[in-house]
């Protein structure tokens, strides 16, 4: 069985689809750097451009998922799940999530040798 | 002696046209301290509407302020600078809660540093002139500059005043006038600011709204009266502000973020003494404002000829670092801005410890004697390889990824492979070797034999993937203007062509 490189909480996901009620589809691609660095954005999909070396690390409540191809490089040993907590004490990122009062969060795990044997592509 | 916590009104408003506006949503959020977890006051949640609301206020303003003489911008900028050193010990207090680090920074850094800037651009721009070149005997070229007129600032979390400072001073001395967004972790200090110098400003020079990024930003960036945005923050938002500054075809900077190498060969080890204490100290500063600077020297890379002796020593060091109450001058570690951010650090510790790096000191929670609910972080290193996630990655707390080097040749190697390019060290007794490092760093800032200085006089900013521009140094002064040539000839004469 194919293993999956991003997963989502059911909290997560919950607070995913109250968003899509406001904006529409929408798309996560995962930040690096500064303040709020290393935490996944949500913005709507129209209004972000995907850049086209991206890599699509998979699909979380059917919002794709997007990671600059350079940190993938860093980030492909680990599963990643898609974790959100409330938080009123938020950056300064354009994250739709924090206008609700929450956070997404990346929680990371080392795949095993038997899981990255099975990982699903990358694209 | 510790301060005592003092107490701030129970809500804020925004800072709008020189008043102190309601938002248009009736709704505010609770501005929570890091240092003990308790709400020390409410600050708005604004939306589209405050939005319009600041642009045409600071548009309004700009009417008037466009044509202030450069001795009434001089002296106004030092009338700010002398308001906030006069308040300089409540508001670095104030700065202490709102963000978490200790009291021994901000009132020995940040807010020092605050006062400077605006004197430095109050100063600078007394002594700037334009150009005038005699292209021939009739032909006269004149290059002038004027303000760009709204410009929209997004500042983070990690120096509140410091970063809106570096913002606002240099605006302010070219002539704009501006609408801010502080990082809503840490909304209260600037606002505390404002109520500072609001009587020393033009109505409407200087704004401040708060909120969410993802409700305002957008409003804000892509506002058609809006001619420029300045950013400080994570990458991805940066793309997206690079992407709404494409609407109105208007300049972006973008301060991003970092993973700086700090280089430490062995001749520090030639002797014990002064200098040998400062290296030592150099490698430490990456628990400077606990980890969270764009900046942090979070990435050790010593000479393995003298990585055992000298790490010794720098255990020694870290295990010296006091760690409880930021409130306290004599305390040197202070609070983790927030919980999330807490978290992500403790992941990050997580992730080190599961791709097999050695943790040397630290890796857990701090537990605070006198705030047990606030959010602290013992300062840690990891010892590791330059492919690991934690030395690929901002962590943005303390904690530190060290790694050993043979020669020059693969110092620099190993600190040139990150995506970013903020800042660096180099620390040598060898003046050749310190040349030849600090040209061979691609990064903005390369330190040598110090760290974690920022003079107002000294250019600021990134390579790489850390962003476009730069900050601090009167060069920012064109940041935030036009350039405008007037060509003028003074022939009589036709050109001949018709």
């Amino acid at each position: 069985m194919e293993v999956k490189r991003v997963d989502v909480t059911p909290e997560a996901c919950e607070i995913i689809e109250k968003l899509k009620k406001e904006h529409g589809e929408l798309v996560f691609n995962q930040s690096g750097g500064c303040c709020d660095g290393t935490a996944p954005m949500c913005y709507a999909k129209d209004d972000f451009y995907v850049p086209s070396r991206n890599v699509k690390l998979g699909e979380i409540c059917g919002c794709e998922f997007f990671i600059d191809k350079d940190q993938f490089e860093y980030f492909k040993h680990s599963h990643i799940t898609i974790d959100v907590k409330k938080e009123t004490a938020f950056g300064n990122s354009f994250s739709l999530e924090i206008d609700l009062g929450y956070q997404f969060l990346t929680i990371s795990r080392i795949f095993t040798d038997e899981e990255y044997r099975n990982l699903e592509d990358a694209k | 002696m510790a301060y005592s916590k003092p107490t701030f009104k129970e809500q804020y408003e925004n800072f709008i046209g020189g008043e102190w506006v309601a938002p248009k949503s009736g709704e505010y959020f609770d501005n929570t301290s890091p240092v003990d977890g308790e709400v020390l006051t409410r600050i708005p949640r604004s939306n589209e509407e405050d939005v319009e609301l600041a642009v045409s206020a600071a548009k309004k303003a700009f009417e008037t302020y466009k044509n202030t003489s450069v001795i009434e911008k001089s002296t106004m900028l030092n009338k700010v600078a002398d308001a906030i050193e006069a308040n300089l010990e409540r508001l670095a207090v104030a700065e202490t809660l709102d963000n978490g680090k200790t009291v021994r920074e901000t009132l020995n850094a940040d807010l020092p540093l605050v006062v400077d800037h605006f004197r430095y651009f109050a100063s600078v721009i007394r002594g700037e002139s334009g150009s005038v070149s005699d292209l021939d005997q009739d032909t006269v070229s004149q290059e002038i500059t004027e303000p760009y007129g709204v410009v929209a600032q997004i500042i983070p979390w990690n120096f509140p005043l410091l970063m809106a400072a570096w913002k606002l001073a240099p605006a302010l001395a070219a002539g704009n006038c501006i609408v801010m967004k502080p990082a809503s972790a840490t909304p209260m200090s600037i606002l505390l600011l404002m109520e500072v110098i609001q009587d020393v400003l033009p109505k409407g020079a200087i704004n401040i709204i708060n909120g969410a990024g993802g409700k305002i930003g957008k409003a804000l960036s892509t506002h058609p009266d809006v001619k420029k945005v300045g950013f400080t923050g994570e990458t991805t938002t940066g793309q997206l502000i690079m992407q709404y500054a494409t609407e109105n075809i208007i300049p972006s900077t973008l301060e991003l973020g970092g993973k700086s190498p700090n280089i430490f060969f062995e001749s520090i080890m030639d002797a014990d003494d002064e200098f040998f204490d400062k290296a030592i100290e150099g490698l430490v500063l990456f628990a400077f404002n606990s980890g969270e600077v764009c900046t942090c020297p979070s990435r050790a890379l010593i000479q393995e000829s003298i990585y055992e002796p000298f790490m010794k020593r720098v255990l020694e060091r870290v295990e010296k670092i006091t760690q409880d109450n930021p409130l306290d001058p004599n305390n040197m570690m202070g609070a983790q801005a927030s919980v999330s951010q807490k978290e992500k650090i403790l992941e990050y510790i997580k992730i080190g410890k599961e791709e097999g790096a050695e943790l040397l000191i630290g890796g857990e929670e701090y537990s605070s004697k006198t705030f047990p609910n606030g959010n602290y972080i013992k300062p840690t290193i990891f010892k590791g390889h330059n492919k690991m996630r934690i030395f690929q990655e901002e962590i943005f707390g303390p904690v530190l990824a060290v790694t050993t080097f043979k020669d020059e040749e693969e110092a620099l190697e190993i600190a040139n492979d990150t995506v970013y390019g903020l800042g660096s060290g180099v620390w040598s007794r060898d003046a050749h070797q310190l040349h030849k490092a600090s040209r061979g760093i691609q990064a903005g800032r390369v330190w040598v034999n110090c760290y974690h200085m920022y003079p107002s006089h000294a250019s600021f900013g990134g390579y790489k993937k850390s962003g476009i521009g730069r900050e601090t140094h009167m060069m920012m002064l064109n940041s935030y203007r036009h350039t405008k040539n007037i060509l003028t000839s003074y022939s009589k004469n036709a050109m001949g062509f018709f």
